[in-house]
């Protein structure tokens, strides 16, 4: 009876997982090992308004009965994970013999797409997570401590940066920092540079969108550190400060601990988050200074000519790598788990 | 009955291909320029126009009818081109005539910056991506390059004109806008309007589309003299390319479909379009056009010998791979050979995968 309750109860969502997650999973690691298959040429003579000209084209009926037969395309295995879009792996062999210091391995590495997306894409996420818990814990306290005809209106702005879509959000912010915008003048004043540009500068973008990432998602850790607030025992509290606890001791002592799990909860949300950073570069058309996993999927996909065992692969390679990156904290969770049981 | 429904995408590049895949197509008519009906004829998801054209289509004009194998895949509807967009006003200030090579523009900009008259003079569409690859595309022809060693999908850029047409993108960008990097024809546009920059090259259907814009200074747009296309290092082709833009039918639709989306789409590029506005936004293929002095930049472009876009099967992943690989020696952190080596790595990897190398 039990079992039954529970798979009565557990069915939707098995089925929902499977249909939206899992079968979504096998479909990219399917696409991710199979490629086109060789294409045979043609020489035809094209014409149109400026002339004709001899050029190369796809023969199709060549390669028909190819395609009906094997319509995935031609399986090579793992060959697009070991290219150089990807993880490259003869290239970076390369790199490491012909360099003599680390540095110079490093600067070849940062020459290959992959390795150069993830070098923003962790700085990213490392810098943004912490940033945002810090900070929107920073906002929950003040917020909760005003009275609460200001609440109100402080809750609401401090949500504000969120309820924006961050493509537009991004797009703003792009304009308001050009050399020519609000934002860049006053830098470019406040600096004594009149040649100063955020955008110009490798530097600068980084810490650009490091400030738009805490920016647009410090209002989420706001509302969940709020509302566990909202739950802080008073008696536990107050017997603090019976002790004689400062604000702060109570905030360290008291605060801090009750809401650890929820800070757990945040990072894991924002690593997640993080990691695939996109509409920002996109936003402030930063692919020149910053890339990440997310946005090569995007180039793949937006050229004339998709590349679609590419996406597919960098697709793979970002769920292995969030998995990588939130293992410590689902070991932490499960421990936590298995002490309490 | 027939009910026509249009999607004015800016992304239309991005779903043509998936919208004509299915049976039948989402899409049954594509808006295509020659660069981009290679990914739809690489698909094989267009089909041949000639039994509608001979049926229907009497009044179109031969230049209109893009063949590939003598079969007629698009009908054209309008004529593109690059070329030199400048301020008359700036340039009889500094006493000079419109520079009809890159060299001579660079001088140019070195007079109105000395002069104090503008601090970054040349513009352009240098945005990392697309922008940036075409106009190394235009700079490399301009410098006698070939993008691939002939009959094959063997890429050859890393070569003397290739760092030739490098130095000088770099040269350009020396007196543009520090944010070159991030600007686009839109951004581009909108530097011109701002009266920022009085030398560029510059697409003929923007810089056509800005009579028609409202509230763009009328100072500015009448001091615009549009010219023919530059040359470079005392090459002969000039350092830009033709574009056509024209209409596709998909291939999996019922032949009644395309009869009538073919109908639909040639009533679309009537003549009886054209009036005092409509002539003056673009370098129109279709009967009945009188060019206007909107269109001088383009017709001048065509007769200068200047080359159309290649459509080959792999020409597209060269550009993205210049797209994405270019911008590193643009800011300074790389030489030119290094980055022309990242392009012919990246292209080469992409075009692998996708069947054009073994």
């Amino acid at each position: 009876m039990r079992h039954k309750t529970f798979l009565a109860f557990f069915a939707p969502t098995a089925i929902a997982m499977l249909l939206f997650i899992a079968l979504p999973i096998i479909s990219v690691i399917i696409q991710s090992v199979h490629t086109p298959h060789d294409q045979v040429f043609r020489i035809v003579e094209n014409c149109g308004p400026f002339g004709c000209k001899e050029e190369t084209t796809i023969d199709q009926d060549a390669s028909a009965a190819l395609k009906e037969a094997a319509p995935l395309g031609k399986f090579v295995g793992l060959d697009i994970y070991f290219d150089r879009g990807h993880l490259a792996i003869s290239e970076v062999v390369q790199a490491w013999r012909e360099s003599a210091t680390f540095g110079e391995f490093r600067k070849k590495l940062g020459n290959l797409p992959f390795y150069r997306a993830m070098a923003f894409t962790l700085t990213y996420t490392f810098t943004v997570t912490p940033m945002l818990i810090i900070l929107g814990f920073a906002i929950a306290i003040g917020a909760n401590s005003l009275n609460k005809y200001l609440k109100g209106f402080v809750i609401f702005f401090s949500l504000l940066p969120m309820i924006v879509t961050p493509l537009i959000g991004s797009l703003i912010l792009f304009w308001m920092i050009d050399s020519r915008g609000i934002i860049g003048t006053f830098i470019q004043w406040a600096a004594g540079d009149p040649d100063l540009s955020l955008k110009a500068s490798t530097g600068l973008t980084w810490v650009m969108l490091i400030v738009y990432g805490i920016w647009s998602s410090a209002p989420f850790a706001f509302v969940v550190f709020y509302a566990g607030l909202q739950t802080l025992p008073s008696e536990t509290l107050e017997a603090a400060r019976i002790d004689g606890a400062s604000r702060w001791q109570q905030i360290k002592y008291v605060t801090i601990p009750h809401l650890m799990p929820l800070v757990t909860f945040v990072a894991l949300i924002q690593i997640m988050d993080n990691f695939r950073v996109f509409e920002p570069i996109v936003g402030f058309n930063a692919e020149a200074h910053a890339t990440s996993l997310s946005w090569i999927i995007f180039n793949d996909l937006s050229g004339e000519t998709q590349l679609l065992a590419s996406a597919a692969t960098t697709s793979v390679l970002t769920i292995i790598c969030v998995a990588i990156l939130l293992s410590p904290v689902l070991v932490r969770t499960w421990r936590d788990f298995n002490q309490k049981a | 009955m027939v009910e026509v429904k249009s999607n004015l995408t800016a992304d239309h590049q991005k779903i043509n291909l998936a919208g004509m895949q299915g049976t039948p197509a989402e899409y049954t008519a594509a808006i295509v320029a020659n660069s981009s009906i290679v990914a739809l004829i690489n698909e094989d998801v267009i089909r041949p126009l000639d039994d509608l054209v001979a049926k229907h289509g009497a009044d179109l004009k031969k230049n209109q009818l893009i063949t590939v194998d003598g079969k007629v895949m698009a009908v054209a509807f309008m004529a593109n081109a690059q070329h030199l967009v400048a301020r008359s006003d700036i340039l009889e200030q500094i006493g000079v005539e419109a520079p009809t090579t890159y060299e001579e523009m660079l001088a140019a900009a070195k007079m109105i910056r000395e002069q104090g008259i503008l601090e970054n003079p040349i513009s352009g569409s240098y945005k990392a991506g697309w922008n940036l690859a075409q106009e190394f595309n235009n700079m490399y022809i301009g410098h006698g390059g070939e993008f691939f060693k002939p009959g094959t999908a063997e890429v050859s850029v890393n070569n003397e004109a290739g760092v030739a047409a490098l130095e000088m993108m770099k040269a350009l960008s020396e007196y543009m806008n520090p944010d070159f990097l991030t600007h686009d024809s839109n951004a581009a546009g909108a530097e011109w309007k701002a009266g920022n920059a009085a030398l560029m090259n510059m697409w003929g259907s923007r810089a056509g589309a800005w009579n028609a814009e409202d509230g763009f200074p009328q100072d500015i747009l009448d001091a615009t003299m549009l010219g023919g296309p530059l040359t470079v290092g005392g090459g002969e082709t000039p350092a830009t390319t033709l574009w056509w833009d024209g209409w596709t039918v998909a291939k999996n639709i019922s032949d009644e479909d395309a009869e009538a989306t073919f109908i639909a789409m040639k009533n679309g590029i009537s003549p009886a379009i054209l009036d005092e506005t409509t002539s003056k936004e673009a370098v129109w293929l279709i009967d009945g056009y009188e060019p206007t002095p909107a269109a001088a930049g383009v017709f001048a472009t065509a007769a200068s010998g200047a080359v159309p876009y290649p459509m080959l099967p792999y020409q597209g992943l060269l550009h993205t791979a210049l797209g994405a690989e270019l911008s590193d020696f643009m800011q300074g952190k790389e030489s030119a050979e290094q980055a022309l080596t990242d392009v012919e790595a990246a292209y080469t990897a992409a075009a692998k995968e996708s069947g054009f190398l073994k």
